[in-house]
C-alpha cells in the first residue's frame, strides 16, 4: 500500500531516512540549525532499539560515533560550521582508520558564530579540505525534503561500501522547510550492509584487501577478531609503521577506493540541459531558486539548464566536461562568496565563460536575483 | 624470552615497546595485563577477552593499547573516554578499558573525564600519570608539580597541579583509586576491581619518566624515582592506621571512592524498556 | 499558479505553528506546499516570521518576497511586512493593531484574534489556532477534515477539546460577505 503524503521537515527526514537505513546510533551536541535532527533522534531511535547520546562537546559526538560503528553499529552525527569545524579532526581519523559513518552538516551563515539561523552554503570547501592531511571524501547535498530522505540513505550505502565517513551538506533552506513527502515503503529500499569479512575466522591482516579490491572488510569490535585500529599510517595488521613504502600504499589506496569509483559514486541532476547554451551550476537549497528561475528563463526564451551535483565531493567533472561543447556560458549560484565556482572553473579549463553569483548575508538568493543576471550575461 | 603472559596477552610481533629504559608505562601495562588474565581465568568475573576491548588516546601511555593482543583501538589526542564511550554504549556488553596519560585524560581530554564520570558509564580508565608530556619531548602537564622545570617551563612551572583521581571523584566518577608504578601488586588489585565495578572507575597510576622529568628535575633515574613511590606512597591499609600528622607528607595508594551509581547503559536499558512500551 | 502566506507576529504567539498547520492541511487536501520560517535568537518576543506557499504544481523556489496573504499580530510586524505584498494581497491583523498606510482597507481583516483566544477560548496561547480557523475561512483554504488533521498532527495529545473550540471561534469571526470576499484565487 502507497505511503500517504505527510509534511515533513527537512531536518526530520533526514532522521527518518538515517533510521531507514539502518542507523541506530546517534551522538550529538545542540547546534542551531540541526538541533532538530538530534531532538528528533533521542524520540524516535529509542522507539526501534537505538541508541541516542547528547554528548559533553562536538569532539566527543563525532569521536563516539566512530567508537560506535567500530562495533558494527551504523552511526550519525549532525551539527552545523562550528561545530562541523570542531570534528574535522576525528573526521580525518574516519578517513584514515576507515569507519563508516555519516555525518550531517547543517549549514549556516559563517564564519565563526556567524549568522545562526541564517541559510549559508559556506562549508563546501571544509567539507573537502577541513581535517588536514590528504584524504578521502564523500559529500552529498540534497535540495528537497523528499530528496533528504532518500539521499541520507545513500550516505550510509556508501559509507558501508566504501568504508569511509560521509559527509551529508544538507542547508539551513532544506533543513528547516517543510513540504510534504510520501515515505517510500522499506521493502523498496536498497541497504547496504557492512562488508565484515572477506575469508573465514580471525586472521590478523584486518587492513589487507584482495588483488582489485580497494576496501577492506571490516569486522566488529567483539567478534573475535582481536584487531587494532590507529590514526597513525599503518600496515595491513593495523600496527603503526613508519615504512614509507607501507605508509604509501596505504594512501593510495584510500585515494583510489574512492577515484576509482567514481561512476558509482558521483550523482548529478541535469535539468533541461540538451539544448541548452548556458548551464546554472548549484547545489543544495538553492536549487530552488534555480529551478524557478530557470523554468522563466525559459518562458522568455532563453535556452538554460540546470546542473546539480547531488554529490558534490568528490565534484562531478566528467558530467560537467561532457556539457562543456554545447554551452556559451556557466553561472554557478552559491550562497557563500565562491566555492564550487572554482571547481567549475577548473572543470570548465576556459573552454565556456564562468559567472558567479553568490551571497553571504542570510538572506536568500531569489529567481529573480538569478533571472537577472542570465540576462546581464546573456551572450 | 618473553614470559607466558607476555605471549599470551601482547601482539609479540609488535614488540619491544617504544617506551625508554626505565619508563614506568610497562608495569601499568602489565599490570592491566596480569589484572586481566586473572579475571579472564575467572569463570564467575563475567569478563572475556573476545568481548575486551582497550581503548587509548594519544602519548607515550597510549601506545599501551596496540600493544595488548585484544580488540583495540588508539584514537586521537584527548578522545579515547569519548570514543569508548560510544563503544561501550553501542555494545554495552563489551568491557571497555581506556589507556590514558595525564595529558590526554586531564588536559586536551578534561572533559570527557568529567562528563563519562557524571554519567557513571561502565568504562574501566587507567590513567599512566607521569607528571610530562613525553612523546613531545617533555612540556609540563596538568600534573606537573608546582616549581617543576619543564622545556615549556624553564623557569619553573607556577601552574597548580590537578589530582587526577580526585577530580573524577568531584565529577561524581563512582570508583575512584590511586596506584602506582611501584606498587604493582596493589594497583593489579585496583584496575581488577575497577574493571568489576559497574559504573565508571578510574585509577590514577603514578608512573616514572626518568628520560624527560626525572632528569630535568634532579629525581634521579628509574630506580631512585621508584624508590620515591616506595618512600612517599602508602598502601591504604597502611595509610588509614598512621596518625594524621604522618600522613600529611604521605599519598595514598587504594580506593578513594567506591559508590553504587546507577550506570549510564543500564539505565538506558530500561529507557528502552519504556520507549518499546509507550510505541 | 502559486498561493503565497506569509505569518508574522511575536516568538512564542505560535504563527510558525499556523503556518505549518495550513501547510500540513494543504497537503492532507492534496496540495503541494512548502512551509519556511525566519526567526531571530529570541525564543520569546522579538520578530518572527513563517511563511507556506501553495501550489498544484511542483514548488520550487521556498521562500516568499511578495506575499498573497499576511498575517500579523504585533503592530511592529504589521508595519514591517505590509511594505512588502503582492498588488491585492489580503491582510489579516488584529484589531487592536492600526492599519499602515498603504494597506488597502477594503483588502484588509481587522479581527478580535487575541481577544477571541483570550475571552471566548479562555486561553491566549490559542489565538494561532483561531486564526487558523478565521484565515481558512476567509480565504476559503481546505475542507474541514483536511483543516483539522493539519491541527491534530501538531498539537500535544490532550489539548484537542481546547484547539477545536480555537479553530471554531476562529472560523465564526468571518461572515459570508467576508468569506467571499477574500477567496483566495484558484490556484
Amino acid at each position: 500500500m502507497a505511503n500517504k503524503a505527510v509534511l515533513m521537515q527537512g531536518n526530520e527526514a533526514c532522521v527518518e531516512g538515517a533510521i531507514a537505513a539502518g542507523m541506530r546510533f546517534y551522538a550529538g551536541y545542540p547546534i542551531t540549525p540541526s538541533t532538530e535532527i538530534a531532538e528528533q533522534c533521542a524520540l524516535r531511535l529509542p522507539q526501534v532499539g537505538g541508541r541516542f547520546i547528547q554528548m559533553e562537546d562536538e569532539l566527543a559526538s563525532m569521536a563516539a560515533v566512530l567508537g560506535a560503528s567500530a562495533t558494527g553499529m551504523k552511526a550519525m552525527t549532525a551539527t552545523s560550521g562550528p561545530g562541523f569545524s570542531l570534528k574535522q579532526e576525528n573526521i580525518g581519523y574516519g578517513c584514515l582508520a576507515e569507519i563508516p559513518c555519516v555525518i550531517v552538516d547543517v549549514q549556516r551563515s559563517g564564519p565563526s558564530t556567524g549568522l545562526p539561523t541564517s541559510p549559508a552554503q559556506g562549508d563546501y570547501m571544509q567539507a573537502r579540505w577541513g581535517t588536514h592531511g590528504d584524504h578521502p571524501v564523500i559529500a552529498l547535498s540534497p535540495s528537497s525534503v523528499m530528496e533528504t530522505y532518500k539521499l541520507i540513505i545513500r550516505a550510509f550505502n556508501l559509507s558501508e561500501k566504501y568504508r569511509t565517513p560521509v559527509i551529508f551538506l544538507m542547508d539551513e533552506i532544506v533543513g528547516h522547510m517543510r513540504e510534504g513527502i510520501v515515505p517510500p515503503d522499506p521493502n523498496d529500499l536498497i541497504i547496504n550492509k557492512r562488508h565484515i569479512s572477506y575469508r573465514d575466522g580471525a586472521n590478523k591482516q584486518c587492513y589487507a584487501v584482495p588483488e582489485g579490491k580497494y576496501v577492506p572488510a571490516m569486522k566488529p569490535f567483539g567478534a573475535g577478531e582481536r584487531y587494532n585500529i590507529t590514526g597513525l599510517a599503518h600496515d595491513v595488521s593495523g600496527f603503526p609503521t613508519n615504512n614509507n613504502a607501507v605508509a604509501g600504499a596505504l594512501y593510495t589506496r584510500l585515494m583510489e577506493k574512492i577515484d576509482r569509483n567514481l561512476d558509482d559514486i558521483v550523482r548529478v541532476e541535469q535539468t533541461m540541459l540538451d539544448d541548452a547554451d548556458t548551464a546554472v551550476v548549484c547545489f543544495g537549497g538553492t536549487a530552488r531558486a534555480v529551478m524557478s528561475a530557470v523554468l522563466q528563463a525559459r518562458e522568455e526564451g532563453m535556452k538554460v539548464g540546470m546542473f546539480r551535483p547531488i554529490t558534490v565531493w568528490p565534484f562531478p567533472e566528467k558530467q560537467l566536461r561532457a556539457l562543456l561543447p554545447g554551452l556559451k556560458r556557466i553561472l554557478v549560484v552559491e550562497h557563500n562568496y565562491g566555492q564550487m565556482v572554482l571547481e567549475v572553473r577548473r572543470a570548465a579549463a576556459e573552454k565556456v565563460p564562468v559567472d558567479f553569483l553568490g551571497r553571504m548575508d542570510g538572506t536568500v538568493i531569489s529567481p529573480k536575483d538569478i533571472l537577472q543576471k542570465l540576462r546581464e550575461t546573456e551572450v | 624470552m618473553p614470559s607466558e603472559l607476555v605471549h599470551k596477552f601482547m601482539r609479540i610481533d609488535h614488540l619491544p615497546h617504544i617506551w625508554c629504559a626505565g619508563c614506568g608505562n610497562g608495569i601499568i601495562m602489565r599490570d592491566v595485563a596480569v589484572a586481566l588474565q586473572e579475571l579472564i581465568d575467572d569463570p564467575e568475573s563475567g569478563v572475556s577477552r573476545e568481548k575486551t576491548v582497550i581503548v587509548s588516546g594519544i602519548g607515550c601511555s597510549s601506545r599501551a593499547a596496540g600493544y595488548m593482543d585484544f580488540d583495540s583501538i588508539h584514537t586521537t589526542h584527548g578522545r579515547a573516554i569519548a570514543f569508548a564511550t560510544g563503544i561501550k554504549f553501542a555494545h554495552p556488553e563489551l568491557e571497555v578499558i581506556v589507556l590514558t596519560g595525564d595529558g590526554d585524560c586531564s588536559a586536551i581530554g578534561g572533559n570527557h573525564l568529567i562528563h563519562a564520570a557524571r554519567r557513571n558509564i561502565g568504562l574501566t580508565v587507567i590513567a599512566f600519570n607521569n607528571d610530562i608530556y613525553g612523546m613531545t619531548g617533555g612540556q609540563y602537564s596538568p600534573t606537573t608539580p608546582t616549581g617543576d622545570v619543564a622545556t615549556t617551563a624553564p623557569y619553573g612551572n607556577f601552574d597548580r597541579p590537578f589530582d587526577i583521581a580526585q577530580l573524577a571523584a568531584g565529577a561524581g566518577a563512582s570508583f575512584t583509586a590511586r596506584g602506582s608504578a611501584y606498587h604493582a601488586r596493589e594497583t593489579t588489585e585496583l584496575i581488577k576491581q575497577g574493571i568489576q565495578h559497574k559504573g565508571f572507575s578510574l585509577i590514577d597510576v603514578f608512573s616514572v619518566c626518568p628520560t624527560y622529568y626525572g632528569r630535568k628535575n634532579h629525581k634521579g633515574g628509574a630506580v631512585e624515582m621508584l624508590a620515591w613511590q616506595k618512600e612517599n606512597m602508602v598502601p591504604a591499609s597502611r595509610y588509614y592506621a598512621m596518625s594524621e600528622e604522618k600522613r600529611r607528607d604521605k599519598i595514598m595508594v587504594g580506593i578513594l571512592t567506591h559508590n553504587d551509581f546507577p550506570e549510564y547503559t543500564q539505565q538506558y536499558a530500561r529507557l528502552l524498556e519504556r520507549a518499546k512500551k509507550a510505541k | 499558479m502559486r498561493y503565497e502566506m506569509r505569518f508574522s507576529g511575536s516568538g512564542g504567539q505560535g504563527v510558525i505553528l499556523a503556518s505549518v498547520i495550513l501547510a500540513e492541511a494543504a497537503v492532507a487536501d492534496g496540495l503541494n506546499a512548502v512551509q519556511s520560517q525566519a526567526y531571530g535568537p529570541e525564543a520569546r518576543g522579538g520578530l518572527c516570521r513563517a511563511e507556506t506557499v501553495l501550489s498544484r504544481e511542483q514548488i520550487w523556489y521556498t521562500k516568499v518576497d511578495r506575499p498573497q496573504f499576511l498575517l500579523a499580530l504585533t503592530q511592529a510586524s504589521l508595519d514591517k511586512y505590509a511594505q512588502s505584498l503582492a498588488e491585492d494581497a489580503v491582510v489579516m491583523a488584529d484589531d487592536t493593531l492600526a492599519l499602515p498606510a498603504g494597506v488597502d482597507p477594503a483588502r484588509a481583516l481587522r479581527l478580535p484574534i487575541l481577544a477571541t483566544a483570550r475571552d471566548k477560548v479562555g486561553k491566549i496561547m490559542t489565538a494561532n489556532i483561531v486564526a487558523v480557523g478565521a484565515i481558512n475561512r476567509a480565504l476559503g483554504l481546505f475542507g474541514e477534515e483536511a483543516l483539522r488533521e493539519g491541527v491534530r498532527r501538531h498539537i500535544p495529545a490532550g489539548t484537542e477539546e481546547l484547539n477545536w473550540k480555537a479553530l471554531e471561534a476562529g472560523t465564526a469571526l468571518i461572515g459570508d460577505e467576508a468569506a467571499g470576499r477574500f477567496r483566495r484565487p484558484a490556484l
